[in-house]
């Protein structure tokens, strides 16, 4: 209803960190002016593996709305296998942006007009350092290049609040590599 | 200082500003990750509390109510069937007067199961003497929770604080953490004027006889009806000691104001939709639009449920066109409980305005924003014609 807010749809599979992603991204989104900042996962039940969402709004004032998302304007996914187990791109803008960990090269998808933004974030975390698998830090710094939303360095700041010792160091490095590696197609 | 985490979090962190010294809680859906941060607290030393862990939430409340009675500060918190399973002892500490503050995360109640948010469970509790305050954010969360201990403490009537389950407990968003120092300001540590001491025993809540009767001391010592009777009347003045106890609290944190109804653009509305929780601040994009259609519309959320503020109710209702009662419950067989009380508090007004009643979301039947519009809309435009007979939202039969 309200025009001014960024709907962003992060998916992962439970246990993944897609929540603490999002969280990193809201604490930056905050700092960085965004007033307006709420984030809800799927309400119910998760177990771990399945297919799992986070919706999160951004706007410069104060957010009243706590209903899921409908209509993002971005979707996150951050394994490329869940675009055969969950219905990514629905309600999705037309004008949108989906920013996708996946190690096939850019020009293997056709989504008809939509922007797809490609980093092979699974293989740059481990080069970071970090253990195989984690990807939620990596796929920070894809988002940060395609959405042109953030500041890549108030995002750092914001992994390294949320680590605080805990491997910031490497959560912080797989999020620039990415950041560095992600490739944006045209519409 | 600003941080952003989720409602439970909020509730966990109001809980520990306010210097509470006993925890007793059963873990159950959306309450959970509240007792488990309690728990860290005091685990980690950060809380000076006892956490007791117990096996029911009957025993969570009858743990409070001990502890209550010694003169300790004292929280619990629950949700759904857990709150249900404390029904006898919700009754019992509001008749001993013992100032435990609850946090009810608002869940739908079983049969069938859900964990999924309504207020049934909350209102289910409505008449056992407890007041009941509902908040719908995190900031509301946190300071709520501070200012029920100051409340039930200058009363000596327990405190519930509701917020809704899932909507508000694993939202994250922004909020303001109050400054330990000026919480202390705020709020003093707690002097109970009655409590259990092995140095002075004494009896409390013994079986009392329906008739006064005169004591050892040959004092006229009040029955089961005049006790009664002052719990009632000590709850209706709490409707002018919780105003005070918001003023205080703005005074020192710049925050508050108005601890009754919160109201969005209510000023020149000639039709005001009404409603408990999170979901008044859902209808404010609601309001915005209608009013582009041209509709004079605004939304009352009501902070404090019992005792009822009839005063600001009718100040902010008579004289409007139409009152359009939103819920989350339901009296079963008759019609929404808040819908009922709006009712008979506008009974006396001078002008009374025609009054309509929706129930939705159920069990977390997702309210979307798209059907708040068409009602609204429908019962502002007699499209939708009010009665007494409340009208489903969002039911696919």
């Amino acid at each position: 209803m309200r025009k001014d807010i960024i709907e962003i749809r992060w998916h992962g599979r439970g246990g993944q960190g897609a929540i603490t992603a999002a969280k990193i991204v809201a604490n930056a989104a905050f700092v960085s002016g965004y007033k307006g900042v709420v984030m809800a996962p799927t309400f119910g039940t998760e177990r771990r593996g399945a297919p799992v969402m986070t919706s999160l709004k951004i706007a410069k004032t104060k957010i009243y709305d706590l209903s899921p998302i409908t209509t993002p304007d971005m979707v996150v996914v951050l394994d490329h296998l869940l675009l055969e187990e969950a219905d990514i791109t629905n309600g999705l803008k037309q004008d949108g942006l989906m920013i996708l960990n996946t190690p096939k090269p850019l020009n293997s998808y056709n989504f008809n007009g939509m922007k797809l933004a490609v980093a092979d974030v699974t293989s740059l975390a481990t080069e970071a350092g970090l253990k195989k698998g984690i990807v939620n830090t990596g796929i920070i710094g894809s988002f940060s290049k395609a959405s042109e939303l953030l500041d890549m360095d108030v995002l750092a700041t914001a992994i390294g609040e949320e680590f605080k010792g805990k491997n910031s160091g490497k959560n912080i490095e797989a999020a620039r590599l990415a950041y560095n590696s992600t490739l944006i197609g045209d519409r | 200082m600003h941080i952003i985490e989720s409602g439970n979090v909020a509730a966990a962190m109001g809980v520990k500003l306010a210097r509470t010294q006993v925890v007793a809680a059963y873990p159950i859906t959306p309450q959970t990750p509240l007792t488990e941060k309690l728990s860290e607290f005091v685990d980690s030393g950060e809380m000076e509390a006892q956490y007791i862990p117990v096996e029911s939430e009957h025993s969570a409340l009858s743990v409070c109510i001990a502890a209550s009675s010694t003169g300790s500060r004292t929280f619990t918190a629950t949700s759904a069937n857990g709150l249900l399973y404390m029904h006898e002892q919700i009754h019992w500490a509001a008749g001993a007067r013992l100032p435990i503050v609850m946090c009810v995360v608002n869940r739908g109640v079983g049969a069938p199961w859900t964990v999924w948010n309504d207020h049934q469970d909350s209102i289910s509790q409505r008449d056992t003497g407890w007041i009941q305050l509902y908040v719908c954010d995190h900031q509301q969360i946190i300071d709520t929770v501070i200012k029920a201990f100051y409340l039930a403490e200058f009363v000596s009537i327990p405190v519930m604080v509701c917020y809704d389950g899932y909507l508000l407990s694993h939202t994250y968003m922004p909020f303001d953490i109050p400054d330990p120092a000026q919480v202390d300001k705020f709020l003093p540590p707690f002097t109970p004027e009655y409590m259990l001491d092995p140095a002075r025993p004494k009896n409390l809540n013994t079986v009392t006889l329906p008739d006064t009767r005169t004591d050892i001391h040959g004092n006229t010592a009040p029955g089961y009806m005049e006790i009664r009777h002052n719990l009632h009347s000590d709850l209706r003045s709490t409707l002018t000691v919780v105003e005070e106890i918001d003023q205080k609290f703005q005074a020192v944190f710049n925050r508050g104001g108005n601890p009754y109804v919160e109201k969005y653009k209510c000023n020149d509305a000639e039709f005001i939709a009404v409603c408990l929780g999170s979901l008044s601040y859902q209808l404010r994009d609601v309001i915005d639009a209608l009013r582009e259609e041209g509709i004079k519309v605004g939304v009352l959320g009501l902070r404090l449920y019992r005792p009822f503020p009839h005063h600001a109710v009718i100040e902010a209702l008579s004289g409007t066109k139409g009152v359009i009662v939103f819920e989350k419950a339901l009296s079963y067989g008759n019609q929404g409980a808040l819908f009922g009380d709006i009712k008979s508090a506008l009974y006396n007004a001078d002008r009374r305005p025609k009054i309509h009643n929706y129930i939705l979301g159920l069990g977390g039947r997702e309210i979307k924003t798209q059907d708040l519009l068409d009602a609204l809309r429908n019962s502002c435009t007699d499209k939708e014609k009010m009665n007494n007979t409340p009208k489903w939202v969002g039911l696919k039969l």
